[in-house]
């Protein structure tokens, strides 16, 4: 496969000599399910997260459905409850880390000048521990005490009413765990020793800093949840009471385990979402991204108070005055770093020269709609009014959305960003941009009315409602039919690029791109940089504020 | 030219028509379901109210200003019309600036807050007592100084159309899904204290004009108080996912002037005597079967179905069972007392002795079951004590 034809940027000292050693293994096998190749890899980890994002969302669609309208149509209220624990696991877990670590794989050796991923081996096997997990997972819907009903917070003791299928989800979050550290691993290891000479860590880009501080976050909370699910385990299949009151345990205390990993765990979904939109804003905007450095300190801020603010997903498990107050105040703070970002975006595109092609589109979507979900999070702050907030769908709609106009949107704009780069053809701008007009509408009508809901009095996680909640629920299934279905067009977008785009990319792609992985080829040479480049200041974004 | 035209209308529309959509909707005049937290009748939930609006404007306040930053920078600062990008990098004055501000904005909803979350804790002396404890599904209250106790469970015309494909249409039923058989009765301006637990998982106990919602977890006693103000039906459900039904337990106040909930305990307490009789005498076989049929019906049908075949795998069937055909002693413990790790309760703690003795000969003697066996009360008033 010859790459030279794209060859039509400046800086590009690299590839040429790349060509002679482009050893692709030749079999699929070889190739696929025995790679050690960071594009390969971070292929797969994509591949795969687009998979489980289907699977989640066709379960979204079944919860939809039955809220449709008020009374129960189509399924029992306990396979109700499985598709939320499902739907949630699976997105949360199948969904947007493992895209994360996709992109962490394709990106990082590319930005840092590094050949491949410092640890290739394993990168391979964390991986494909993956697919065996998922299916694990997903097994227990077909066994006879059906999959996991207790919402993805597995509270005790409802998730120890579980039948047998209850050791396979245990089994397979331990699998999650270990490929979600193994993959942490091997992106520290990536970015502090093999970073080409003179890319100091404050040369960085945005996304590196933002993987690394995430890479320790879940190597810090991984095995707490390990812990926790553990002794789940062992109280309802050994006989101990870790969490039974009745036999010394307390069930609270797996609330605060579960979110001392849970906290982290939602930043961990949302700190590469900062780093992507950093990339992106500068380039749209042709501006360099403003206050680099007081980003980076916020994202390492917003990762240090993400340790300190857990129990406040638990104001009503009662807790002492003083203990509600002090998360209560913990909580609020995480408001000044995440606005210091907000802001930052803004004054990067400030008197820009913004051009709005469809990555652009996607990261000024997440800015505006990840704003109102982080304002949302301010009032469930306040520990006396999240006694009403609190499990109602006012929180639903708070946390989706910061995940899905938040990360997803996130990872969309990634995907446009440098799906260009990795497969050597554009897109088709064109339905980029219907993509995200119906995705950006659609997602609206689907999680707004939910605040409505929520206020008005709503309960999460039920299958059934009274009358009064009729319209917007309706509305809000009908906004989820739309969103879900747009979701093919995306898929449309990518296998047009990848099989059929006439339309070849330069090695640049974006006018206003900078950053070590545009000075090569697209597609890149199988092995990023095998000498390490030089890095001078007008190739890369950030060559430091004090010049 | 032509394509950055395209986006602006695009733009434009697309926020014009989802503003229009949710103005029309928030407007005075929209008559449609409730869009606002409730301002509830407790001081509690009047503070609540207040600091949920203030907060939700500050948010607004917020969201306006940046975002139409956000708006005049893409109407202007465009390559389409020309503009060239400037260069500016950081500006550590304007860092300190916008972490200084939204710290002093923190502290002023924290001060409210704080006075809230104090007046919310910080319970007065109380005059009453309700004991509140959860079940799969329903809830039990306890009037501690009068010692009336009942459960409260889903209205029977709303558990009849929330079957799946039931037929009925929910809008057909009077306050579907949010009525129960039995209310917890209250007086108002009474400051009552609330002891909340539950007897299985972890439910939460939450009506909304109360101003909050409490957990009640097995094991724990939490405690909350309150003083409503005004008498009324408020109604509400459990908030924290307690198993299939979660969706089904709803909670009902009736809130009474103090006169006639004076009333209401002695008319109880009559009540709950004239039970006691009930369980010292000898019931006809027909009487039992009738009263069996109604509490399976209302208790037990949930779970092992109206025709006692069960919901495999988590609910056996009761007919035919080794249980209810197998010795009359180790039917009763069962009922008494639950079986541990699954959804079966001990139904001594919920049911009367002559209930729980009606359903056990209804249950031993439906669904093809012909044990021919017929259970006392006293039977059951026996074995529970001892």
């Amino acid at each position: 496969m010859s790459i030279e034809s794209t060859h039509s940027h400046d800086g590009d000292t690299h590839d040429a000599a790349h060509d002679d050693h482009d050893h692709k293994p030749s079999g699929f096998l070889d190739r696929w399910l025995f790679t050690t190749n960071h594009k390969d890899i971070g292929t797969l980890y994509l591949v795969f997260s687009l998979l489980m994002f289907f699977i989640g969302g066709s379960m979204a669609m079944v919860i939809r459905a039955e809220l449709f309208m008020p009374g129960l149509q189509l399924v029992e209220p306990d396979f109700f409850n499985q598709m939320t624990t499902m739907h949630a696991l699976i997105m949360v877990f199948g969904a947007v880390m493992p895209a994360w670590v996709g992109f962490a794989n394709w990106m990082i050796p590319m930005m840092v000048g590094a050949p491949d991923m410092a640890l290739p081996r394993m990168n391979n096997w964390s991986f494909w521990i993956l697919p065996f997990a998922f299916t694990m997972l997903l097994s227990t819907l077909f066994m006879d005490s059906g999959g996991p009903a207790a919402g993805w917070t597995l509270y005790p003791p409802l998730s120890l009413q579980g039948g047998q299928s209850f050791a396979f989800v245990v089994f397979a979050i331990h699998m999650m765990g270990i490929s979600s550290i193994m993959g942490s691993i091997n992106v520290i290891a990536t970015i502090l020793n093999m970073r080409a000479p003179g890319m100091t860590l404050l040369k960085m880009p945005l996304f590196v800093w933002t993987w690394l501080i995430t890479a320790f976050l879940l190597i810090a909370v991984m095995p707490v949840l390990a812990g926790a699910v553990t002794m789940l385990l062992t109280d309802h299949f050994f006989g101990t009471s870790f969490f039974n009151a009745a036999g010394g345990g307390d069930p609270v205390m797996f609330q605060h385990i579960f979110w001392f990993f849970g906290h982290p765990e939602v930043y961990i979904m949302i700190l590469p979402a900062f780093g992507v939109v950093s990339e992106i804003i500068p380039t749209f905007a042709r501006k360099p991204l403003f206050g680099y450095t007081a980003m980076v300190y916020a994202t390492a801020s917003i990762a240090f108070l993400s340790f300190i603010v857990w129990a406040h997903h638990m104001f009503t498990v009662g807790m002492p005055l003083t203990g509600e107050l002090f998360f209560m105040y913990a909580t609020m703070l995480i408001a000044v770093p995440t606005g210091v970002k907000v802001f930052n975006w803004v004054s990067t595109m400030w008197r820009g020269s913004m051009t709005f092609e469809t990555p652009m589109l996607f990261a000024i979507g997440f800015v505006i709609l990840f704003t109102i979900g982080g304002l949302s999070g301010l009032m469930l702050a306040l520990a006396s009014v999240d006694l009403q907030y609190h499990d109602t769908y006012f929180v639903v709609a708070h946390f989706h959305y910061v995940l899905v106009p938040g990360a997803v949107f996130a990872l969309m704009a990634g995907t446009y960003y440098w799906l260009p780069k990795w497969t050597g053809h554009m897109y088709s701008e064109k339905w980029g941009k219907i993509h995200f007009w119906v995705s950006a509408i659609s997602v609206n009508i689907l999680f707004f009315p939910q605040h409505y809901l929520g206020l008005a009095g709503m309960p999460r996680r039920i299958p059934d409602y009274s009358t009064q909640f009729a319209d917007f629920n309706m509305i809000s299934s009908i906004g989820g039919f739309i969103f879900g279905a747009s979701q093919l067009i995306f898929v449309g977008v990518i296998v047009h690029c990848v099989y059929k785009s006439k339309q070849a990319a330069t090695g640049r792609v974006w006018e206003g791109a900078k950053g070590l992985e545009w000075t090569l080829s697209s597609p890149p040479p199988y092995h990023s940089f095998n000498t390490p480049p030089v890095i001078d200041s007008t190739t890369i974004a950030h060559a430091g504020e004090a010049h | 030219m032509k394509k950055q035209n395209t986006f602006i209308v695009t733009a434009a529309v697309t926020a014009a028509v989802i503003a229009a959509f949710w103005l029309l909707l928030a407007a005075p005049g929209y008559t449609g379901n409730e869009i606002n937290m409730t301002r509830g009748v407790t001081a509690v939930s009047m503070t609540n109210y207040q600091l949920h609006m203030v907060v939700l404007w500050i948010c607004v306040a917020i969201g306006v200003i940046v975002f139409s930053a956000m708006f005049v920078s893409i109407a202007l600062h465009r390559k389409s019309k020309g503009h060239e990008a400037a260069q500016f990098t950081h500006s550590t004055t304007a860092e300190i600036i916008w972490t200084i501000i939204p710290v002093v904005i923190l502290v002023a909803i924290a001060v409210p807050a704080t006075s809230a979350l104090v007046q919310m804790e910080v319970a007065p002396e109380t005059e009453m007592t309700i004991k509140i404890t959860g079940f799969q599904w329903r809830w039990k209250y306890q009037y501690m100084e009068d010692e009336i106790e009942f459960i409260s469970s889903l209205q029977a015309s709303s558990n009849a159309a929330r079957r799946l494909a039931s037929g009925t249409d929910p809008e057909t039923v009077e306050n579907y899904l949010l009525d129960v058989d039995k209310p917890l009765v209250l007086p108002a301006n009474t400051k009552i204290k609330f002891l909340i637990t539950a007897d299985d998982v972890i439910h939460s106990w939450w009506v909304p004009a109360l101003g909050w919602k409490r957990d009640a977890v097995p094991g724990f006693i939490n405690e909350a108080w309150t003083e409503i103000m005004e008498p009324g039906i408020y109604r509400g459900q459990c908030a924290e996912l307690c198993g299939k039904d979660h969706g089904f337990m709803p909670i009902v106040l009736n809130v009474l002037p103090r006169a006639e909930y004076e009333a209401w305990v002695s008319q109880q307490r009559q009540e709950m005597a004239h039970e006691q009789s009930q369980v010292e005498r000898l019931w006809t076989r027909d009487e039992l079967m009738e009263l069996g049929e109604n509490v399976y019906a209302a208790q037990c049908a949930t779970c092992h179905q109206a025709d006692g075949q069960g919901l495999a795998p988590a609910f056996p069937a009761l007919a035919g069972s080794s249980v209810t055909t197998g010795p009359v002693q180790d039917n009763i413990d069962v009922v008494l007392h639950g079986r541990e790790g699954t959804a079966m309760q001990a139904w001594s703690k919920m049911l009367t002795d002559s209930d729980i003795a009606a359903t056990l000969t209804y249950t031993r003697n439906a669904f093809g079951n012909e044990t021919g066996d017929v259970v006392q009360p006293q039977t059951i008033a026996r074995i529970k004590n001892g």
